[in-house]
């Protein structure tokens, strides 16, 4: 799967797979060992940030779970 | 005015894989629409839950009636943010989706809760519930109409998506007859909305011109 930022796209896939691995193996068994994949994460974040940056994607000052209120029901 | 949409739903493999598929599922065979997908933050809290967001670009396929309300120079592609909590001892994820673009035009938002299947608990059940609202002067019906028979559309494609990789994970090819039956069930009902939709697009057009 390609990233937003062209390119991203290598960090992205080597982060991806050190976050597979560790999320099946460790996270998901209660292994509270920590993250090996903090490095990866780390150039992946530095090159994404930077182009949504630049595509001016408006992520920025988004709450986590923000539409997350009380809906109706219709 | 909001449409909103319930299902529930199940997959037959483990919670565990659900959510090991959850993070791998694109790309898949029913996910061509799917442009780019990239984790923009991701955090343990110190109740040991894995918080993500995802960024998605999709295409953004509306109907050419809806098309002529989109200002000029909207980039045909639109962007999804995806919020998502897993809770390993609790065994459940909570993810919230939603688009931070066209909003004006159409919103979609998407609550899905993943938990083990409670009369089967090898299965994994996905509860999902959407809402979806236009602020379009005079067509917001019609086009809360599209967007839920899309959304019901997309909902099959993203439990076939689901059950292909899962199938994938596990060494296997995925089984087609029940996939397929809703397909079709889920084809003729979208289709039926479409119309529908379209009907109260060109009545709103008429009107206008009154």
């Amino acid at each position: 799967m390609n990233s937003v930022g062209e390119a991203c796209t290598e960090l992205k896939r080597e982060y991806d797979q050190c976050f597979n691995r560790w999320f099946a193996e460790k996270f998901l068994k209660g292994d509270r060992s920590g993250d090996p994949c903090t490095e990866t994460f780390r150039r992946y974040q530095r090159c994404v940030q930077k182009a949504i940056k630049e595509k001016d994607i408006p992520v920025d000052g988004v709450e986590f779970m923000g539409p997350n209120k009380d809906k109706p029901e219709s | 005015m909001v449409k909103y949409f319930y299902c529930s739903g199940l997959l037959k493999s483990t919670w565990d894989q659900v959510c090991t598929a959850f993070w791998q599922r694109y790309p898949n065979p029913y996910s061509h629409h799917v442009l780019t997908e990239d984790i923009i933050f991701r955090e343990v809290t110190p109740s040991n839950c894995l918080i993500s967001r995802r960024l998605l670009t999709k295409t953004s396929r509306s109907p050419r009636w809806m098309e002529r309300y989109l200002p000029k120079h909207m980039a045909s592609s639109a962007y999804i943010i995806e919020d998502s909590i897993v809770d390993p001892q609790k065994r459940t994820m909570t993810t919230l989706t939603w688009n931070i673009s066209h909003a004006r035009l159409m919103s979609v938002e998407e609550r899905c809760f993943y938990k083990v299947d409670p009369e089967n608990g090898s299965w994994t059940e996905i509860t999902r519930e959407a809402w979806i609202s236009s602020n379009v002067f005079g067509l917001s019906r019609a086009i809360q109409e599209f967007g839920l028979a899309r959304f019901k559309t997309s909902v099959t494609k993203t439990m076939k998506g689901f059950e292909y990789v899962l199938a994938k994970m596990q060494g296997e090819t995925p089984s087609r007859s029940l996939a397929e039956t809703a397909t079709e069930r889920a084809r003729e009902t979208a289709l039926a909305a479409k119309e529908k939709a379209k009907d109260l697009a060109s009545h709103a057009q008429k009107k206008q011109f009154v």
